[in-house]
This record gives C-alpha cells, structure tokens and sequence, in this order.
C-alpha cells in the first residue's frame, strides 16, 4: 500500500516537517516497521534516518511514542504506536508524524522526546518503602480482589507520556494519579498514602507540568486506558494531605 | 574441531554439607563489610531489569555506593517488562504437593540434567521470600475473592505455583524493582545512568574495575569506576535478528567481559518458544509471545490432513490432531517448551503453523473467566493479526526466546574474573539446556535481591582498592580500542546496512544453529559466519556521527558482537555431540524423536575462554556432579 509521510526532523533547536512518499508498505506492518522501512531506503541512500524510540514492540515498555496525525500514538484506541497496523490506514493516506510536544519533555532529536521528569515523580514517593528481606509474607495481609483489581488497573500504566502530550495543559497528572492509585489503594502503600500524593505532585508542579483541567483529554489517549477517576482519588488524597499530619 | 581443551573448572565454591543449608552457611562463611564502610565500597550495576534493578537497589539499602546504567531512556522500560505470563515460587499455598524439594527437582530435571545442583536448590529456597518482597512493594498480584494469592501452572510442572498479575507479571515485578531503585536515587546512593552503554569492561591488575560506557545523547565515551562491577544485561536472543526480545536486547556487555576473559558457558543453549504469533511478511522486525500461561485452558492441534485448508473453526473434531495430548498423556498441553516446540516444528512449518483453541475452555469457564485470565493476551493478538482469539483458535509457531547460555559463574554468581559478578539472564546459573516457563522471573530476582547482596560482600570486604583513573595505561588502552571501534564503523561507509546483515544472520543461525542442529549445517555455518563477518567490517553503512543520538550506530555495534558470538555458538552446538534440552542435534535421538542425552560424555558446563576474533576458543570443563536428583530420560508422556 502507499502512505506518504510528513515526519518531523530536528537535529537541533528548531526542526521541519520532511515529506516522505512510500509505495512498498503492507497492510500486516506495524507502523514502526513502516519507519523500519523509510530508514532502511533513507540510509541507503545515503540520509540519516529518523531517529524514534522503541523497544519491546510490544506495546509494555513505554519506549515508543509520537503524535500521529495530532493523536498521541495515532488514531486507534488503547493502543500504543508500536502496535498500531497500517490496516488502520487507507492506501494513500497522508500521515503526519510528530514527537510528543509539552515543555518538560524536551526533543532530543527527531521524534525522540526527555522524559526523565516521569521519574523524578516517581523518586519523590512512588514506591513503598520495603527494603528487602524485610517483608511479613505475602498472604498475611488478604487484599480484597476489587482492590487488587483497581491497584493492578493502575499499575498497568507504561509511562509512555502520551497523556501529556494529549492534553492541552500538558498536565501529567494521569500518570501521577495512576501511581498513587496503584499504591493508594493497597494495604501495603496505607502508611506513606498521602505523603506520597504530596510528594510526587509538588515533583509534577516543580517540572513544569500543567495543571488538570479535567478535559480527559489524556484518558481518551492512553493506549492502558487509566481512568480518569485515579485522578479524582489523588485530589482526594491532596487535600487529605494538606489538611492531616503527615510527616516525613 | 575448532577449539582445544585447557584445565576443568576445579572450584565452584559450592560449600560442603547438606545441599539444605548450603546456601545458609555460605552466607555465614562470607566476611561482611561494616555498615559504616560500606559507604566507602562502590559497585557499577549495568542493567536495570529485574536482576539489575532489584540489585542496585538492595546494594543501595545496605549503604554501599551504586551506580546504575541501562541503554532505555528509563530504567523501568528494561526488557524483563515485557515478561506476560508469572513467577513461580514453592510456597505451597495450594497444598497440591509442592515444596522446595519439588521445585528444585522440577528444574534439575526441566534443565535436562545439565545445571548445578547447588544453585538450583539455592534457588528454589529463595523463591518463597520473592513473593512476600513483592506483595510487601505492593506487586499487585492477581487475587482470588478470599483476598489471597492466585496461582496457575506452568509448562513442566505438575503442581500450581506460578503467581501472576494478569498477562503483566513482568511489568509489575519490575515497577516493583524500579520504585525502589527510584527510592534509593532519591536518597542519593544510586547514580542513575539512563541512555548510556557500555561498550567495554576495564580490568585492572586482574580485577574488574569499572566500564566504558557511551553517553548514547551526547556520543561522549567516558569511564566509570568501582570496586566491583555487576553485570545484569540479559540475554542474547536477538543474536537470530527475529525473537521476542526487546530489539535492543544485545551480547554486548557479556561479550566484552569475555573478551576480557570471562569465560562464556553453554553459549549454544537457547530457548525456543512454542507459541509465538508467526511471521507475516519480510517488513518483520521481531516476533511477539503468546504466554505459555495459555497452554492451561488452550488446546494445540493441527488439522490431520496437512494439505486441509478449510478454516479452523470448519474442521470438526475427527479431523483435528490434538498432537501434544496424544504424545504426551500425562503433562497434555503443558509439556516444557523445547518438547512442544519441536513437536509443533515435526508436524507443521513456519508457514502453516498450528492453532492454540480456547473454544473448549471458554465453553467450560465462560467468556468472562477467560477474559479476566488472559484478556491482554487475545487483545494483543487481534491487534497484530487482525483475528479475534475468541472467535477463532489463534495461529501460533515457536520462535527464539531465551538464552540459558551466559557467562561462567560460580556459587557466588561471580565470574572468571574477580570483581565482576554476572546475574540474570546474562548468567548462564540455573536452568541447564531448558528453563521451565515463569523461572527466569525468580532467578533475576533472586540473584537481585537476595544471592548476590549476600555474598558479595566477601569480596569488597578486601575494598576499596588501589585508585584507578583515565590515566592508567590499561584504562587508556581500553578507551581508545573503544573510540576506535566507533571510528571504524563509521568510516567504512560501505553500501549494505546494518539490518541487512543481522537479518541474513539470524537467518543463518536459525536455519543451522536453530531448534535442530546437525554436523554439516554447523560446520557451514563456521563457514559463513566468519566471511559475512569481513563482508560487515568491509560493506556495512553507518550514517551520521559518533557525538550525536546515533541509533544505526549503536545499532551496528551490537550486531557487530553477534558476529563473534554466533561463531561460538556454533563450535558450542558443534563440539556438544547430544541432545539435551533446548539443545537437540538430530544424530543424537530416540527412535521415537525425543532428545538422547550422552551423560558418560557431556555431563558438564562448557565454559569458553576467548582467544582472539576467529581463533580456536579453549574449552574448559566443570562437572556436574548430580547427587540429589538422579538423571534420568525426560519422561513427560
Ligand atoms: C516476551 C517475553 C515474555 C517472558 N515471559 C516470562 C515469564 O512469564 N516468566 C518468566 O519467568 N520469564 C519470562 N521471560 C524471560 C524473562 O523476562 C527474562 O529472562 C528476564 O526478564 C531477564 O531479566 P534480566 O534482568 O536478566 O535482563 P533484562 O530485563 O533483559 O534487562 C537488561 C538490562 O540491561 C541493560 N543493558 C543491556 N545491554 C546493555 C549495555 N551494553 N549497556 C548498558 N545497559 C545494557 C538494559 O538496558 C536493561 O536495563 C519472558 C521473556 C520474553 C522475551
Ligand atoms: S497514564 Fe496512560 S498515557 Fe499516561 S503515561 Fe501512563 S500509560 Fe501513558
Ligand atoms: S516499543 Fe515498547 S511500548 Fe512501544
């Protein structure tokens, strides 16, 4: 099948949008094979290659990521970019492929985005605080199997960042909330719940994020589908924070 | 033969005693450093998988100085992230007979006799404590109504001990590992280094003393160094171009440790999967797993008739073969990977492949039952094949999956080098020529969290040493043969790319070196290797430069080890003339096609000492002394 596409370079500060016609596409290739494929005539031909970042193909690590047609990982639902099939597409489509655009998430090059700041979040209280060898075992706290389920729907997050890059205030809180979710509603992640939402939201503020807005936005552009009700649960937890005592 | 035969291995630094408390008085016998010196020891850990993650962060809560490297963006996208289907754990909490004897003897005899007693009982132990390590981090585990843990089986086991979190298990042991990583950098004893490879091991005075590493942003070449270095870089599936590895899965890091003079064991050892979702065109650029968790509510079968072409769902029952149970009575579905691998191979091709039928299963259990078992796994497919698993048996063949070769390591998981201590799939420790399924999960966290914090401090105990600096003449020499290699790649500046190369490859090495070996198409393959080697250091095209993100680069340098590695491979599959698990030479058989071990003379670990690019390797030998579990033919039937 045929696509042409307007991909993003930059090697510098600024960049451009550089059309590229393909005519050897397959309705069965993944869309970063489709890329695998323009790199492989570009190099060839003596052009560098567009540089994008991927690793599992699978849609789990959270590696890949771009706006495809001003969709964070394009247009099909709960899907990642590494999963997308052309077979979403039409023969001779134009599509338009950019990185993922928000402050914090400065491009490196190309398609390639910083998202060190996800894990800035992450240090300033997204864990619990078990060194090892020094857990009871593991069935003497029963977890009622809604919460395990609502944890583990959390959980399965892949900071990928397209909620930011979704949203029109470039606000990561669905990444953060789906964090204080997964810990917040587990027995085990009780003692640090809401200093935890303190701290990984003042981490959000200081890198530069921005506010939510409710706009869901960022839900509707999950490829793991966080509600937007983790949202809701981390204000609560917020406030909770802001008004108890929670030291550390 | 390729090859020569220097000294055996004499010293594993197994302790003596019960195989039950060995582990125990290892840990006593092992000197320990102080806590307040601790913070004068250093350790580099390349790698932030489960192994790495979860001992970077263990070695930062008893106080020592870490510094943490992995080529991602962030530690938590490790490829042990893609991990679907569980861990496993002798915790008994079923009370359907299992124990960590069972355990233990279930991995001797799924590694096909070919492992160490020792650590796989070790192993085994630990296993139990993995569990509440994880619950305790807040691994959201699958639960039942009661609130307690879940658990299914796995392929080679009779018994249910394989904890999960959906199709995720992966993931979230590794945001697990990763939060206390992130905990331990907050608090500023792990130095986190994303973005970075290592592309060298520094080895001063006959110890492992720090890396070379480049900043893959930047392009800048630089050195870290420590007082030990771990090396926790996975496996080197990727070395057949297709497998379900992450695409950026590489030998790099374990081949230049052996290059250094890390021996390399059983490099010929790999996994291939049974169900895998097939090739559908050459755009191919890796394969995708279908968790083994599905062989417990999925049936394989092929139609009788190879030529039937109807679709599956029109072939009645009288015309399918249920080929697994039928061969294989008492372990059906869930016989070990190299087994149903083969048998799906025997009976069909790469082409055709063979259905995994939920039918049956979602009959008994409901949509809904099997939805919430292994609903992310039938989305997963769909995506890719555009079929819906609950309508139609999915498609699936085998493909490469794991590696149990790795570098030699003894009791302490320490290798030929001092100082450099290898964990994870990178080793080559516990799983023989099969690993059972949902076992590499526990091995990288108990090598992590629990094997290597505890011993190896025995060896910084004698820390720190002598200062080294750039200026060391071994530490220069060692940077410029690495800037070297970077200028070489990219001044050849030839006409193929790089993907060219590792394609025909690992076709090459699947063809020759793949699910059966024989003699002549390994000796052919120890023939090519070594021509398409010259025809990449002479016809390879890298573009751009070394001091920018330069992905065809680092791309180039990894392929260019495979090339290495795929030789000893060879000699490795060439020499062992048996079959033994994943490891099947077809002069080496039963009548009825099952693997024939030759334990009178390939009962040990070929460990490989380097010798130069092409040059005969030299074989060292370590027995395998089996007093506990008595190697006996593989029985699954
Ligand atoms: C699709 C799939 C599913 C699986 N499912 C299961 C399962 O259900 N149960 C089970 O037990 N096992 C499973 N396995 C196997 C298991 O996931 C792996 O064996 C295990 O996760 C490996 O962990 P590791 O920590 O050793 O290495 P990895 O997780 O591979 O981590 C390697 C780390 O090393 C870094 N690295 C590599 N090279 C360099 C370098 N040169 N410089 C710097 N950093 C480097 C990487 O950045 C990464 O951080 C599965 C494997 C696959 C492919
Ligand atoms: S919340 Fe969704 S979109 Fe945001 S980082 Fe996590 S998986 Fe990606
Ligand atoms: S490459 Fe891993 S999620 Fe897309």
């Amino acid at each position: 099948m045929k696509l042409t596409l307007r991909i993003w370079r930059q090697s510098g500060a600024t960049g451009r949008l550089v059309e590229y016609p393909m005519d050897d596409l397959s309705p069965d290739m993944s869309f970063l094979e489709a890329l695998d494929v323009l790199n492989e005539r570009l190099i060839t031909s003596g052009q560098e290659p567009v540089a994008f970042d991927h690793d599992c193909r699978e849609g789990i690590c959270g590696m890949c990521g771009m706006m495809i047609n001003g969709m964070a990982h394009g247009p099909e639902k709960a899907t990642t970019a590494c999963q997308l099939h052309l077979r979403h597409f039409r023969d001779g489509d134009v599509v338009t492929v950019e990185p993922w655009r928000a402050e914090p998430f400065p491009v490196v090059r190309d398609l390639v985005v910083d998202r060190s700041a996800f894990d800035r979040i992450v240090a300033a209280g997204g864990y619990i605080s078990v060194p090892t060898g020094s857990a009871p075992d593991a069935h003497a706290t029963p977890v009622p199997k809604p919460d395990a389920d609502t944890a583990f729907e959390a959980a399965a997050c892949i900071g990928c960042g397209a909620c930011v890059a979704a949203c029109p205030n470039g606000s990561a809180m669905l990444f953060t909330a789906a964090k204080a979710t997964h810990l917040g509603v587990l027995p085990q992640g009780q003692p640090e719940r809401y200093s935890r939402a303190r701290d990984m939201v003042a981490e959000h503020d200081a890198s530069g994020f921005g506010g939510c807005t409710n706009t869901g936005e960022c839900t509707s552009a999950c490829p793991k589908g966080i509600p937007l009700t983790t949202i809701a649960r981390l204000n609560a937890d917020l406030l909770r924070a802001h008004t108890t005592r929670s030291d550390r | 033969m390729p090859y020569t035969e220097g000294a055996p291995i004499a010293d594993q630094r197994v302790p003596a005693g019960p195989i039950e408390t060995r582990w125990d008085r290892r840990r006593f016998s092992a000197r320990l450093v102080n806590p307040a010196n601790r913070r004068n020891r250093s350790v580099i850990v390349v790698g932030t998988g489960l192994a790495g993650g979860s001992a970077a962060a263990t070695l930062a809560e008893l106080g020592y100085q870490v510094k943490s490297f992995c080529y991602q963006d962030s530690p938590r996208r490790a490829h042990s992230i893609a991990a679907q289907g569980g861990i496993n754990a002798a915790k008994n909490y079923r009370n359907d007979g299992d124990s960590v004897h069972r355990l233990f003897y279930d991995t001797v005899k799924g590694g096909d006799f070919r492992s160490r007693e020792s650590n796989v009982h070790r192993l085994a132990q630990i296993s139990v404590e993995i569990i509440d390590q994880c619950v305790a981090q807040g691994v959201p585990f699958a639960r039942e109504y009661g609130g307690l843990l879940d658990t299914r089986s796995f392929g080679g086991a009779q018994v249910s001990r394989t904890f999960y979190a959906r199709g995720q298990t992966g993931q979230q042991l590794l945001l697990g590992a990763y939060q206390a990583l992130e905990r331990q950098i907050a608090a500023g004893r792990v130095e986190m280094h994303p973005r970075t490879e290592m592309l060298d091991l520094i080895v001063v005075d006959g110890r492992a003393r720090g890396i070379v590493v480049r900043d893959l942003v930047s392009g800048a070449v630089s050195t870290h160094f420590a007082d030990a270095v771990v090396l926790a870089t996975g496996g080197y599936g990727n070395v057949f171009h297709l497998s379900t590895n992450a695409k950026g899965c590489n030998t790099t890091a374990i081949w230049r440790a052996h290059r250094r003079g890390a021996l390399f064991a059983n490099p010929c050892f790999t996994q291939i999967h049974p169900t895998c979702i097939p090739i559908s065109g050459d755009h191919q650029s890796k394969l995708t797993l279908m968790s083994e968790s599905l062989r417990n509510d999925g049936r394989v079968w092929v139609p009788r008739d190879p030529h039937d072409t109807r679709a599956p769902n029109d072939i009645p029952e009288a015309d399918r073969d249920y080929f697994l149970e039928r061969m294989y009575p008492a372990f059906g579905n869930l016989v070990p990977r190299d087994i149903a691998s083969r048998a799906a191979k025997n009976i069909s091709d790469e082409k055709r492949g063979v259905y995994l039928d939920f039918a049956d299963a979602i009959a008994r259990l409901g949509a809904l039952a099997v939805e919430q078992r292994y609903g992310n796994l039938f989305e997963m497919y769909q995506r890719i094949t555009g079929d819906d698993p609950y309508k139609t048996p999915m498609r699936i063949y085998p493909a490469v999956h794991y590696t149990m070769g790795g570098l030699w390591v003894d009791y302490d998981l320490r290798s030929t080098i001092p100082g450099l201590y290898v964990i994870g799939e990178a080793n080559f420790s516990d799983h023989g020529a099969n690993r059972l399924g949902a076992s590499a999960l526990m091995q990288g966290l108990a090598d992590g969290y629990f094997v290597l914090p505890g011993v190896i401090g025995d060896y910084l105990a004698d820390a720190p040493f002598d200062a080294v600096d750039d200026s060391h003449p071994v530490v220069a020499d060692t940077m410029s043969e690495v800037r070297g290699r970077v200028k070489t790649l990219l001044a050849v500046n030839g006409d193929r790319t790089v993907e060219s190369f590792h394609r025909e490859l690992g076709r090459l090495m699947w063809d020759e070196c793949g699910m059966e070996r024989d003699e002549a198409g390994l000796r052919k393959a120890l023939e090519r290797i070594p021509e398409l080697r010259d025809e990449f250091w002479q016809r390879v095209k890298v573009p751009g430069t070394g001091e920018a993100l330069n992905q065809e680069l680092e791309k180039a340098g990894r392929v260019a080890d495979f090339f290495e590695l795929a030789e000893l491979m060879c000699v490795d599959a060439l020499h062992r003339a048996e079959s033994c698990g994943g490891h099947f030479r077809s002069e080496s058989q039963t009548p009825d096609g099952e693997a024939l071990r030759d334990d009178a003379n390939f009962s040990y670990v070929a460990a490989w000492e380097y010798t130069g690019v092409g040059r005969p390797p030299v074989l060292h030998k370590e027995e395998l002394v089996f007093e506990h579990v008595t190697p006996s033919t593989r029985s699954y039937s």
